[in-house]
């Protein structure tokens, strides 16, 4: 039997049709990929944006009638003097109760004199785009308002910014606090989601019994728990690390530490609950990725199945378990809502010192100086978010590295 | 059912008796008993989906990794039941070796491949004389002496399932198991592998799978004849000399099949 068609061979007629459509719909995905990177160019450049330009100050005292010189190149003792002559002998109790003025640095001095007397305010600050088109404009205008205000350039990312801790003073204000916090929870994070992640994910692929019921369900969860929201692994943590297990995350039972478990730990073990589900699944998905037949090869001689997953399994799905793990990481570092919850703090000038310590994070950071009335926060959160992203790329890099290190031959 | 007529009455290396496999519910291979003589070159023959590779990987319980595979009957392997509980399956595939039917190298050198096999089974002593036994005995040797620490996966498709030998020799097993170890090559590296087989077949004892006639007539000394039945399971026709088998077999069904009326 032989069908009937209108035509018996091929239409060329129709051929330039079917390949206009196939051009369409190329069309139509490199837009999607453009509308992609023109709102990250975009989001780039708007931070940036902020993070420099011109910022109008008034000095409550001009620098120039305490002393004649700068105060940079003020010497020590005209310092000390200047401030007994205009601080109240309280205040002057208050600062010298890490030790003596006289003791202190050129440098330390003149800031306390910049902090305590001259206390320079910040009127306006414009954006990097604002100070570049029309900056002769806005420097006569703030002029006109506020004769005695002095209008500079400011970026406000610098390496001071990097090496200060948190100030209520936006000019004073640093991340190093808050980059540390995020790093000690970080590596906590990973030591403890990566061995825990890759081992369930071994046993789900290797040992565990694909057809009983419970390893399905199991299965079914954590495929679930990937998509619940940070929020609530925050208050699991905060029920279960900062409460429950308080004596444990606080360092009591260690005999040292802080007095409740909102701590470095408490944070980070939350942060490895939250990315545990997205590390299980992604390794699994790279050691089902290993060919059968690499398996069967190892067995064949005679291999028993740990020396088949040691020796072949895991070497071969390194690198995609590197890849897909590298993102969940990545995903923890910029997680703002669980340590909310979890009790980081918003405002600490001390250094972490261990697991144990209270500690504050960058994406906190950022979200505390957002929600000020001051605009000086705005500009200092822009060049925060600057940091926490450089900070990433860089976190990121090294883990390329690694993983093209250890790839396979 | 034709009972294996001896053409050399050694004891059996292998003896499978009354085996049934199955799948879950499916009985993937009827009740078959066969004898596999030593030092000899066995063919499995038969048409696609008779259950010849499902037979052979019971052979060194390969099956054993389908979660839903079970065998009735007995496998003797010099007279132990390799399916007896107390038998440890890693140990019967270190001497019962075997090779695939896609050359499946490890992604890592020349050398590392053949003497990985040796080392995980805790064989002791001058590793690079092993490493050079196996692969001449290979026919390898002359051929990638002098890149031993490249990638095995530089290799052409016809050395890597040489290499493929080399490995499982190291170890030094008594029976190769091969499943269809030449489909994917060229007919020049087909030959190779089998003129390769005819030399180690001197010191070991070989079973193949092939769907190759012309390749079971040239290389083997026995040949079992599996197809399917009305239930689609399989069974084996006929296992006889292989000389036996392509010039008067005794069923109907192996004539046909190696005249190629069907399959």
């Amino acid at each position: 039997m032989t069908a009937t068609f209108d035509r018996q061979h091929p239409d060329p007629e129709n051929l330039p049709g079917r390949q206009r459509a196939g051009k369409v719909w190329q069309g139509v995905f490199s837009m999607s990929l453009l509308v992609g990177l023109l709102a990250l160019i975009v989001l780039l450049l708007n931070i940036t944006n902020q993070a420099g330009g011109l910022a109008a100050y008034r000095n409550k005292v001009e620098p120039a009638s305490l002393s004649p010189l700068p105060l940079e190149e003020t010497p020590v003792e005209a310092l000390v003097a200047i401030l007994k002559e205009n601080l109240s002998i309280n205040r002057i109790k208050t600062l010298q109760r890490d030790g003596k003025l006289e003791d202190r640095s050129q440098t330390d001095l003149a800031a306390i004199v910049t902090e305590q007397i001259v206390k320079p305010e910040v009127i306006a600050t414009y954006t990097l785009f604002q100070s570049l088109t029309r900056g002769d404009q806005i420097r006569q205008e703030i002029l006109a308002q506020n004769p005695d205000a002095s209008v500079v350039w400011k970026w406000w990312l610098t390496p001071d910014f990097l090496q200060r801790s948190m100030s209520s003073n936006a000019d004073l204000a640093g991340v190093r606090t808050a980059l540390f916090g995020s790093l000690y929870m970080i590596a906590i994070t990973i030591l403890v989601a990566f061995p825990i992640g890759l081992g369930a994910a071994i046993y789900l692929e290797e040992y565990a019994d694909r057809r009983s019921r419970i390893n399905r369900i199991i299965q079914t969860n954590i495929d679930n728990l990937a998509g619940v929201p940070s929020i609530v692994y925050g208050i699991l943590g905060l029920a279960i690390f900062v409460r429950l297990l308080s004596p444990l995350t606080s360092g009591a039972l260690f005999g040292s530490g802080s007095d409740n478990g909102r701590t470095i730990l408490s944070a980070a073990l939350t942060m490895a609950l939250l990315v545990l589900p997205v590390i299980i699944i992604n390794s699994q998905e790279a050691i089902r990725a290993v060919p059968g037949s690499l398996r069967e090869a190892a067995y064949g001689l005679g291999a028993t199945r740990w020396q088949t997953i040691w020796h072949h399994v895991l070497p071969y799905a390194m690198p995609g378990i590197m890849t897909g793990n590298i993102l969940a990481i990545s995903r923890a570092i910029g997680e703002t809502a669980p340590l909310i919850v979890v009790g980081a703090a918003t405002f600490i000038t001390q250094d972490p010192s261990g697991p144990f310590s209270r500690f504050t994070a960058l994406p906190i950071q950022i979200y505390n100086w957002t929600t000020r009335p001051q605009p000086e926060f705005r500009n200092i959160a822009a060049a925060a978010i600057l940091v926490l992203l450089v900070s990433l790329l860089s976190l990121n890099a090294v883990a390329i590295f690694l993983r093209s290190r250890f790839g396979r031959r | 059912m034709q009972q294996a007529i001896d053409p050399i009455n050694h004891p059996p290396v292998i003896e499978a008796q009354d085996v049934q496999l199955y799948y879950g519910n499916f009985r993937a291979v009827k009740d078959f008993s066969l004898k596999v003589q030593p030092r000899m070159i066995t063919a499995i023959i038969g048409p696609s989906g008779c259950g010849k590779s499902t037979v052979l990987r019971s052979f060194n319980r390969m099956n054993d990794f389908v979660p839903s595979f079970h065998l009735d009957g007995s496998i003797l392997y010099h007279d132990q039941n390799i399916y007896a509980p107390e038998v440890d399956p890693v140990l019967i595939r270190g001497r019962i070796g075997m090779v695939f039917q896609k050359p499946n190298p490890f992604p890592k050198s020349i050398y590392d491949n053949v003497a990985w096999g040796a080392k995980i089974n805790g064989m002791r002593g001058n590793m690079d004389d092993l490493v050079e036994e196996a692969l001449r005995k290979a026919a390898l040797w002359d051929e990638v002496k002098d890149i031993l620490r490249n990638s095995a996966l530089s290799l052409s498709g016809g050395q890597q399932q040489r290499l493929c030998i080399a490995r499982a020799l190291a170890v030094r097993p008594e029976i190769i198991l091969m499943d269809e170890p030449a489909s994917a090559l060229d007919p020049i590296a087909t030959l190779k592998i089998e003129d390769l087989m005819r030399e180690l077949s001197e010191n070991y004892t070989i079973i193949i799978v092939t769907h190759n006639m012309q390749q079971a007539a040239r290389a083997s000394d026995m040949t079992a004849f599996f197809t399917m039945d009305e239930d689609r399971a399989g069974i084996m026709v006929e296992y006889d000399q292989t000389s036996k088998i392509f010039t008067t077999p005794r069923d109907q069904r192996t004539e046909d099949y190696i005249t190629g009326r069907y399959g």
